[in-house]
């Protein structure tokens, strides 16, 4: 009972983390057709900017209260400029190439970005553990769990539901479900994709970020960190269908509950769950659980 | 606002056109530098230094190393470290290094550019126990010396080279740190009636464990497993392994893991009580503990893979190292730090021992050799004369809110007989056997 307990609540942790880590490489993916390599680089820079913020500022003694402010801000700042630095300075004058021309792009843009990390913030680990330790532990069946982590839970719930509900019930998200459909004929009917496809980035780089800044928390901001997410988030992607907002989060749910159940009922096999799940899914599915329909164009 | 906005953006721009710029200049002088011809200074000995200078395994491990080395180079160049090492150079000659990042996917390759277009004496460098299995049988294919100076992994001389002829390693393998682990145990009255374990699932993770709990049967019979987890190396995330823990409720927790997530452990550990439920074992925490301070709980039993850092043997070389290493990189040295050093003196004792740096000079001189360090005594004994034993240590985490100092209490030493299998003798049919032969006072 105990077992089943851990692993419906350490599944669900996890499954929020894959969740806020992949939507934005989703969702770049969805309207843009860019396979963003790059996406680890923001995860990372969120990361770093969030624990180096929340380094700076606890260091003068006020209250921890305010970090949890300083996260969202370190991940809108990092996301910010770094995604219309990539998408203005570099992204721009290469749409309209093949897929696979684009992954090399963001591939490099990403190894740029691991660069520049370690230019800003040096090879040194970063902890700001700060946050996640302030809102204390909740007992559940006498395992305890940091309340932080149902925090990010509530974050993933809260970010699903605010893509879902600003594509599918806004003017501005109605019109990039047509660019995703169609980007030529969004083109003729006096849509700006141009302007979609910018504010589309910055929006998933800043998603990227924020994966990063709310982990920094957790765990030791290091070199490196961008290379290990963007292996786990294009799992996820994959599985749940690439450009899929609903898939994404399906796609986390079944990676983490599934790395929960090997990590409890068979550790050795741990290491490779998620390959299995993926290969089972893809079996099945070869184009993921909700892959985009293509329209074929004569 | 509109030009304070622009501004803020060509202010931005510029910014990135610095990384950029850097990024570039950095790249094109790596490039230029590789182009160059190897030309080693006339009566120079030039070293290849392999460590981690960028990735997860850098900040903790890689960098404290080079960081050592360049002290280390300028030290023995000018004659500076303090006897029986005062004299200038390796047998005369000064010192030639190259840097070479260990983070990289073509690490043979890598090796085989050092040996054959920058034509060094020798290389000396690998943390990672992955990249040390890569390259012993490439080192003994090139018939170039090769100093390990750091992995773990206990296969190098066991399973891997078993008759090196030009590798070497001159820091104790994992087993050490892993029959240690259990006899500190023991020797502190620890409760010990089940164990569990969570180490990176590589090499270095496996092994450690595999010495670990081996050494917990032959120590405690009664002893049982009560979880044993090997989450992949970088994972960060280990939410669902500390419930497994708990769930399985060990009085101890042995664990290997070291760099970010190690640190990422204590600090996920620690919010959920595990290190107040179990002791915790972290066989290369001393190289976190001063960074983490108040985050590392009391109790948490520390090992640094050897007698390092706050775990060093006072002497006069140690006050040396420890004062030059704070004087100029503003911390004190850490363990690879101090394996670093103990490797170059080694070589340094070997040279000058030979009165020459000629490859089959140094190799005969090295092999069987005994000599200090900042960390004691250090003797070849293991693997025809090619791998290092040394005593170590473990102690207890303290650490004083008023003063906000990190120390380390109740510590233990072992001599290295006690805790390194004899010559001739696997690491773990030496632990199966009960320790045969193992001289512990």
């Amino acid at each position: 009972m105990l077992t089943a307990v851990a692993i419906a609540v350490d599944g669900l942790g996890f499954a929020a983390w894959l969740f806020l880590s992949s939507v934005g490489l989703t969702l770049v993916y969805g309207v843009m057709r860019i396979l963003n390599i790059a996406h680890g680089g923001f995860y990372a820079l969120g990361a770093y900017t969030s624990a180096w913020a929340i380094g700076l500022y606890t260091q003068t003694g006020s209250t921890i209260a305010l970090t949890y402010l300083i996260i969202p801000l370190a991940a809108l700042a990092a996301g910010l400029v770094s995604g219309l630095l990539v998408e203005r300075g570099i992204l721009r004058f290469m749409y309209g190439r093949d897929e696979v021309l684009m992954v090399l792009v963001t591939y490099a843009i990403f190894l740029v970005l691991e660069d520049a990390t370690k230019l800003i913030w040096g090879t040194d680990s970063y902890v700001s553990y700060q946050p996640a330790y302030w809102l204390g532990t909740i007992d559940v069946f006498g395992l305890p769990y940091t309340v932080y982590k149902f925090l990010i839970v509530g974050v993933a719930i809260l970010v699903g539901a605010a893509l879902y509900f600003a594509l599918n019930h806004t003017r501005t998200g109605k019109l990039l479900l047509v660019v995703i459909e169609d980007r030529e004929v969004s083109s003729a009917l006096g849509i700006n994709v141009t302007l979609f496809f910018t504010v589309t980035f910055v929006i998933g780089a800043t998603l990227g970020a924020l994966g990063g800044a709310l982990t920094a928390p957790e765990i030791s901001v290091v070199p490196g960190i961008g290379a290990e997410i963007i292996v786990m988030a294009f799992a996820v992607i994959v599985i749940g269908g690439m450009g899929s907002i609903g898939g994404a989060m399906l796609g986390a749910l079944i990676v983490g509950f599934s790395r929960a159940a090997f990590v409890h009922l068979y550790p050795p096999a741990e290491l490779f769950s998620i390959y299995l799940v993926m290969a089972a899914v893809l079996t099945v599915k070869p184009y993921g659980l909700f892959a985009l329909s293509e329209s074929r164009k004569i | 606002m509109a030009s304070g906005k622009q501004a803020a953006r060509s202010s931005a721009i510029r910014k990135s056109r610095h990384i950029l710029m850097t990024a570039t200049t950095l790249g094109l002088a790596s490039v230029l530098a590789a182009a160059a011809p190897a030309q080693a200074e006339e009566g120079s000995v030039k070293i290849g230094f392999v460590t981690f200078l960028s990735g997860g395994a850098a900040g903790p491990f890689g960098v404290p190393a080079r960081n050592a080395a360049e002290l280390m180079i300028e030290a023995i160049n000018a004659g500076s470290v303090p006897a029986p090492y005062a004299s200038t150079g390796l047998a005369g000659k000064s010192i030639d290094p190259i840097f070479v990042d260990e983070n990289s996917k073509q690490k043979n390759a890598d090796y085989q550019k050092l040996v054959e277009k920058d034509e060094v004496d020798m290389v000396l460098g690998y943390i990672s126990s992955s990249s040390c299995k890569a390259i012993a049988p490439e080192a003994e294919k090139a018939q170039k010396l090769t100093i390990l100076f750091d992995c773990g992994t206990p296969q190098i001389f066991e399973e891997i080279v078993t008759d090196p002829q030009y590798t070497f390693r001159t820091g104790a393998h994992a087993t050490m740190d892993n029959v240690a682990a259990a006899r500190y145990l023991a020797d502190t009255g620890a409760k010990t009636g089940s164990y569990a374990g969570i180490n990176q699932n590589y090499a270095f993770g496996q092994d450690s464990w595999r010495d670990f709990s081996a050494s917990m049967a032959q120590i405690d019979s009664n002893a049982k497993i009560a979880a044993e987890q090997f989450p992949k190396i970088y994972a960060g995330q280990y939410g669902s392994e500390i419930s497994a823990l708990l769930t399985s409720k060990p009085d101890v927790v042995h664990s290997s893991f070291w760099g970010g997530d190690m640190e990422a452990f204590v600090i996920q550990g620690s919010a959920r009580g595990i290190f107040e439920r179990a002791k915790v074992v972290l066989t290369t925490g001393e190289t976190a503990m001063h960074r983490l301070g108040a985050q590392m709980p009391d109790g948490t039993i520390i090992g640094a893979r050897g007698p390092h850092g706050d775990l060093a043997p006072e002497s006069e070389l140690n006050d040396w190292f420890r004062k030059a290493y704070y004087d100029r990189f503003g911390t004190l040295p850490t363990y690879p730090s101090y394996k670093m050093a103990q490797a170059l003196l080694g070589v340094k004792a070997a040279a000058d021992k030979a009165g020459s740096t000629d490859q089959d000079a140094v190799i005969g001189a090295l092999k069987g050799l005994e000599w200090e360090g900042p960390s004691g005594k250090v003797s070849m004994a293991l693997a025809n004369g090619h791998q290092a034993i040394q005593g170590t240590a473990y102690g207890t985490y303290e650490f004083d809110k008023e003063t906000g100092k990190a120390s380390l209490v109740d510590i233990v030493r072992y001599d290295a007989e006690c805790v390194n299998p004899p010559a001739g003798m696997n690491s773990i049919d030496w632990i199966n056997s009960g320790f045969e032969g193992a001289k512990c006072d």
